[in-house]
């Protein structure tokens, strides 16, 4: 008889559904179907159960081959660049458990590394812009009782957050939405035209590194001021039929990505689209929130903030907690070359960072901690693979609204496999040991 | 486990009516005890004032909305940071500091027990991971249901049986300690970007008003008996003339008596009455309310209340009433935060400035401690700073200083620049009486612990009490040379132990104790409509799934304890 | 004034945190006691005379010491940072954060500054004789209390965030300036001799920007009001005169609304 979990969290993408259901073998060892998830989340299901499973750490040689090493070895050397380094980085931390994070930072305490998460390549510059802004957001639960007005900015929920439409955003029926799409007005801001913006009932083609002036033009027009005839690629009658819509609108909401945060104006994009956010709330009721990309990045900044008061870019090595993006940031410090050790967590910045920051990173000392064998582990000197954190070990997670769900454990990882929480606890005793720390 | 005897101390405990007398106080094995044996560790308190480990009522220090303050203020942290030392972890922030840094503070000062005043359900976990990564201090937190939907349908129909029944589903599913409101009805309103601003105006779609909200929520936290009373932040917080909308809240009162088993004889608390004791009709001719306020206070026997003491610094403000928080970027233009949670509640959040300058804060200054000074009883009314919102917590000992000089509130009455305001506006110049250590003790240990239903376990220093113990340097037998003193002896105690625990040695942190996580575990009759009603919700509303919701395993609590009402009768 | 120089002889592998280099925290001292003074790499505290060969002693005072830096300092951060008083010589080029938080005194920088100079700048003067890098008297991340008084002139480019959330001061671009100036901004003044980019004066509440080159795309919320001629540095010119940010809250002073200003040379 097989065996059905329900309730099941998971572990992909920051809209972190909870309500997937999977089927398991008779003897409960092994994934046979995954319900509810879209094919992104099947798939990283299913991944995990591929047979040619890298289950212990690996070293590179002198040649630049591999050979396989124990874990208490990987402990070893894992332990010892951080300690011994005067700048180590402790990167990623997006995709796994707030339980692992946590024991990371312990050891980036003792070791003064700095401390960094992945929205240093996502939505780090949104989180500068609420520190100068703030931010009125809502959970999404909200949205799907409430909004009226929909807006995407710069992302494409139809590719990077498949269910997002259907759960929250366009199409559920909620309490004070009982018509599902039929409720709401969306509003698509793109240069291209993506799958998303062809469900829009308003796209607005937006001419590339222009949407700071888009959004400035918005707010001109909800004070009724003078606009120049087009900005950014826009009529200015278009941009003020924008405007009326929005304030016509019962409850609103502009979720917003990659496209604005990391496109010309960074930080200021979302600065303005928070104001716009704000200045809507003297009509009526608006909201804004990023699509955050990694399950649990939200949750890095949430453990980050408590424990050190700064969401990401977190740098310790002067035994107190200081930040500032543009110094204490990743990319920033791998290009300048501030930093002689990096531990790499489930992450991957060899897919995902300028090539020149890469190599910084083959040329110091490195370890790169995640289940799956990446660009990252192939440039760093030792791969720890682990548990998939969501799958084979639970833990808490944050939704991109910064609800925290306790994502679950559904399989056994490999026999003698540890978890991310497990290695760190390692080579924090370890680190311990190194500095004499009782 | 250890024995300790502190010798010779000034004891002020108000559970057993001492007041000041020469005592040595035993404790064995996490608890108070009336002797202990030869081998017990000995710590001189000669010259020094003893008393239990005070008890914070109303904080916002743990969860989603402290966090925002985290996250969006960098520079409250900038230069406040302190290198780590010995097994203590980092710690930093001013107005909101890190969880680290909140349990060494409160720790520091004397603080062996505190309470998160607004938990939002649905963040549940949220606040307890950052209860446990606060150390030494004991937590507890009150989940918000005055703008919840289940409470809203069921308090529209007077099902107060329901309505318990839901109450001790979600303090099970939260591990929350008590009932929380927060601007019943209005933060609901604020969904629509509306607001409540009187106890009759009714709820947007709901078909309630705040009133009927808040009796309702008295009698069903009445039905379970549980140790705390409703805790409430009523409507219209911070607006001239507000003292009437909170008299009539507190008429609600009337006729009403505690039903429990903890001691506690109010049903309802107050909380950060200051913001709710104004006058005046804008900013111009605004004015206090403290006297009319105490008046009614003093009289009810089944009310306690909290201060709220403005402390005159750059802080956070944060609450549940998303409305206000609103109102308040409007008027100061300063970064807003807001969250609106499903079916549930909301929260904002802006920085703040209490200038001595502006005559606005120094008048909620002076009402502050008016109502302290004009407090008749005060097991009855307690000292708090709504943590940040009026001023950091780590501003106690400053609260105290002010309470208990007279001539510590002229100096700074006289360093406003709109002093002759203050004067005219309050009756604060005209105030002499400085409160005893005795009844600081009641205001910060025997009050709140009792107000709380936990006075057989802790703000006292009675034999079989948890043994939460701490010595100042303070001298009472001498006269105090400048009221400074005050301020210094309790912001760094000389001795702290916490459940039998030595955790503060000369102002500095020596161990994390053994921190716990209080939440009460009411039993009810079975009630399967409420069952339904809840599995519908589920259903149809949430954004995450009842198991989900329901799951707060070991990883977020790892030393629960429950304190358990059995309302099955 | 008392001159002490201080001459990089063994450069970090990494960064040097140099804050104590300032005339506050050198007044009073000997060579030997300023060459005790704490510097950091990384996680690691040592000396700056581990560093820098020190020379000459400090003045009484702040304001009587003058400090010069030679040497290659371009992986130095917060030389002069809090500086209160008394002058700093900065030979060759220096990293982030110079000048940081100053609140008087003079600062002089011969070739270029890195990111997030004259950050919160209270007071005083400084000199950047190349070119600055981005967040130039600027405010710290979330505050929004910029730079509120003193003079910053660059005599090469600037980068970006010139004078975020700019409450008073002044700020002198001689060449060309990135994208975002002012932004937030509600007092002070940019002025831009060469040439600017785009987004200027976005979401600024009040303050002045005057841009003697080209600007490649204005912000909507900037209303073209006419002509007027300005005089600077004792040069008279006509510019064209754009009110702003009109899409941004705006004070206003007995009844009347105040916008900032922007002037593009004719
Ligand atoms: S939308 Fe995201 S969280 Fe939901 S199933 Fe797909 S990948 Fe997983
Ligand atoms: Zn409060």
């Amino acid at each position: 008889m097989t065996k059905t979990m329900t309730d099941v969290v998971c572990p992909f993408c920051g809209t972190l559904c909870d309500d997937l259901e999977v089927s398991l073998s008779d003897d409960g060892k092994q994934i046979l179907e995954v319900y509810n998830a879209c094919v992104i989340g099947t798939e990283k299901f299913l991944h995990s159960q591929a047979k040619d499973r890298v289950t212990r750490p690996r070293m590179r040689q002198e040649d630049g081959s591999w050979k396989e090493v124990s874990y208490d070895e990987a402990v070893e050397y894992t332990a010892k660049i951080l300690a011994n380094a005067k700048k180590p980085l402790m990167y990623g931390w997006s995709s796994t458990n707030c339980e692992a994070q946590s024991v990371g930072h312990e050891i980036a305490e003792m070791c003064g590394a700095c401390v960094d998460n992945t929205a240093a390549v996502c939505h780090g510059t949104t989180l500068i812009a609420v520190q100068d802004i703030g931010i009125p957001s809502c959970t999404l639960g909200e949205i799907k009782n409430r909004a009226d007005r929909i807006i995407f900015w710069g992302c494409n929920p139809a590719h990077a957050h498949p269910r997002h439409m259907s759960r929250y955003s366009i199409y559920p029926r909620g309490f004070f939405t009982g018509k599902g799409h039929k409720s709401r007005k969306i509003v698509v801001v793109d240069p291209r035209v993506t799958d998303t913006a062809s469900l829009a009932d308003i796209h607005l083609q937006v001419e590339q590194g222009r949407d700071y002036e888009l959004l400035n033009a918005l707010r001109v027009a909800l004070n009724n001021e003078w606009l120049p005839d087009v900005v950014a690629g826009i009529p200015q009658e278009k941009i003020r039929e924008v405007a009326e819509v929005c304030k016509s609108g019962r409850f609103g909401i502009i979720f917003f990505g990659m496209g604005v945060t990391q496109s010309l104006s960074k930080n200021h994009n979302i600065d303005e689209a928070i104001a716009l956010t704000k200045h809507l709330n003297e009509f009526t009721k608006f909201s804004i929130m990023p699509m955050r990309g990694h399950y649990n990045v939200t949750g890095s900044g949430e453990v980050l903030a408590w424990q050190f008061g700064f969401p990401y870019s977190v740098d310790l090595s002067r035994g107190f907690a200081r930040y500032n993006p543009g110094d204490t940031s990743t990319i920033d410090l791998l290009l300048r070359g501030e930093v002689d050790a990096m531990l790499t967590i489930a992450s991957d910045p060899g897919a995902h960072f300028p090539i020149s920051a890469v190599k910084q990173i083959a040329k110091i000392p490195s370890v790169a901690i995640d289940p799956h064998l990446t660009p990252t582990t192939g440039v760093s000197k030792l791969h720890v693979p682990v548990a998939f954190v969501g799958v084979e070990v639970g833990g808490n997670a944050y939704r991109m609204d910064n609800v925290p769900i306790d994502t679950r454990k559904v399989v056994d990882p490999p026999a003698g496999m540890l978890t991310d929480e497990e290695f760190l606890t390692k080579v924090r005793d370890r680190v311990k040991q190194l500095k004499g720390v009782k | 486990m250890s024995e300790f005897i502190i010798k010779n101390g000034h004891v002020f405990d108000p559970t057993q009516g001492i007041k000041g007398d020469k005592k040595d106080i035993a404790i064995k094995d996490g608890k108070i005890v009336d002797k202990v044996s030869g081998s017990a560790k000995t710590i001189d308190a000669k010259g020094k004032t003893v008393m239990a480990g005070a008890v914070e009522i109303h904080a916002h220090v743990a969860g989603p909305k402290v966090n925002v303050g985290r996250i969006y203020r960098p520079e409250d942290k900038l230069f406040t940071y302190m290198p780590k030392k010995g097994s203590q972890r980092m710690a930093g922030g001013f107005s909101i500091p890190t969880t680290f840094k909140t349990g060494y503070e409160y720790a520091k000062m004397g603080y062996t027990t505190a309470m998160e005043a607004a938990m939002p359900p649905l963040f549940s976990r949220h606040v307890h991971e950052e209860i446990r990564d606060t150390p030494i201090i004991d937590e507890g937190a009150y989940p918000v249901f005055g703008n919840n939907w289940f409470v809203l349908d069921y308090l529209k129909n007077d099902e107060i049986e329901n309505t318990a029944a839901y109450i001790a589903w979600l303090l099970r599913a939260t591990k929350g300690y008590a009932v929380k409101s927060v601007n019943p009805g209005g933060t609901e309103a604020w969904a629509w970007g509306l607001n409540c601003l009187s106890i009759h105006d009714p709820v947007p779609y709901f078909d309630i008003t705040p009133a009927e909200i808040t009796k309702g929520l008295m009698k069903a936290n009445e039905f379970l008996g549980l140790p705390h009373s409703l805790h409430i932040h009523p409507n219209n917080l911070g607006n001239p003339g507000n003292y009437e909308t909170t008299l009539d809240t507190l008429r609600l009162t009337e006729g009403m008596k505690a039903k429990n088993k903890f001691g506690r004889e109010q049903v309802l608390h107050l909380t950060h009455t200051q913001f709710h004791s104004y006058g005046g009709t804008n900013w111009g001719d605004f004015e206090s309310k403290a006297k009319e306020i105490m008046d009614f206070v003093n009289k009810a026997k089944n009310v306690t209340i909290d201060t709220g003491n403005v402390t005159l610094d750059e802080t956070t403000t944060m609450t549940a009433d998303g409305p206000f928080e609103h109102h308040l970027t409007e008027l100061n233009h300063l970064k807003w935060a807001n969250v609106d949670v499903e079916l549930e509640t909301a929260a904002g959040v802006v920085p703040y400035i209490y200038s001595p300058n502006i005559s606005v804060c120094a008048i909620q200054w002076a009402i502050g401690l008016e109502l302290g000074l004009m407090a008749k009883d005060p097991m009855r009314c307690y000292i708090t700073t709504d943590h940040p919102n009026a001023g950091p917590f780590t501003r106690y000992p400053r609260v105290i200083k002010w309470l208990m000089s007279a001539k510590a509130r002229e100096a700074q009455i006289n360093a406003f620049k709109h002093k002759d305001k203050v004067v005219n506006q309050t009756s604060i110049a005209g105030i002499d009486r400085e409160l005893s250590l005795y009844e600081i003790a009641q205001m910060t240990r025997a009050g709140p612990a009792k107000s709380l239903g936990l006075s057989s376990m802790i703000g006292g220093l009675k034999p079989g009490m948890d043994a939460d113990v701490v010595v100042y340097n303070f001298n009472p037998d001498k006269p105090v040379a400048k009221p400074d003193d005050i301020e210094a002896a309790f912001q760094r105690a000389a001795c702290v132990f916490k459940s039998g625990v030595q955790v503060v040695a000369d102002g500095e942190i020596v161990s994390n104790g053994n921190k716990r996580t209080i939440w009460v575990d009411a039993k009810t009759k079975e009630n399967p409509q409420v069952m339904r009603d809840i599995q519908e919700k589920f259903l149809k509303f949430y954004s995450m799934t009842q198991a989900n919701y329901e799951s707060i395993g070991h990883h977020f609590i790892p030393n629960p304890y429950a304190i358990e009402v059995d309302a099955r009768s | 004034m008392e001159t002490v120089t201080i001459t990089m002889k063994n450069p970090p592998q990494l960064y040097l945190e140099a804050d104590n280099v300032t005339p506050d925290k050198f007044a009073g001292k000997s060579a030997s006691q300023i060459a005790e003074l704490h510097v950091y790499e990384g996680n690691t505290t040592s000396t700056l005379g581990k560093y820098f060969e020190v020379a000459g002693s400090a003045g009484a005072t702040a304001a009587d010491t003058k400090i010069v830096v030679k040497g290659d300092v371009s992986k130095v951060k917060y030389l002069g940072m809090k500086m209160s008083a008394g002058e700093l010589v900065i030979e060759g080029s220096a990293d982030q954060y110079v000048g940081a938080w100053m609140s008087g005194g003079k600062l002089l920088v011969k070739g270029n500054v890195d990111a997030f100079a004259a950050t919160g700048m209270k007071g005083g003067e400084l000199t950047i004789e190349g070119n600055a890098g981005n967040y130039l008297g600027a405010a710290y991340r979330g505050d929004w209390r910029g730079m509120s008084g003193g003079k910053i002139l660059v005599k090469g480019n600037a980068g970006s965030d010139v004078g975020m959330y700019m409450l008073g001061g002044e700020i002198v671009v001689n060449g060309n300036i990135d994208v975002h100036v002012m932004t937030h901004a509600e007092g002070g003044k940019v002025i831009i001799k060469g040439n600017a980019k785009s987004k200027l004066g976005g979401q600024l509440v009040d303050g002045t920007i005057i841009v003697f080159g080209t600007i490649d795309v204005m912000m909507p919320g900037y209303k073209p009001v006419g002509e007027a001629e300005l005089e600077i540095d004792g040069v008279k010119a006509k510019f064209a005169h754009f009110i702003g940010d009109t899409g941004e809250r705006k004070k206003k002073r007995k009844g009347q609304v105040i916008y900032g200003n922007l002037y593009k040379k004719l």
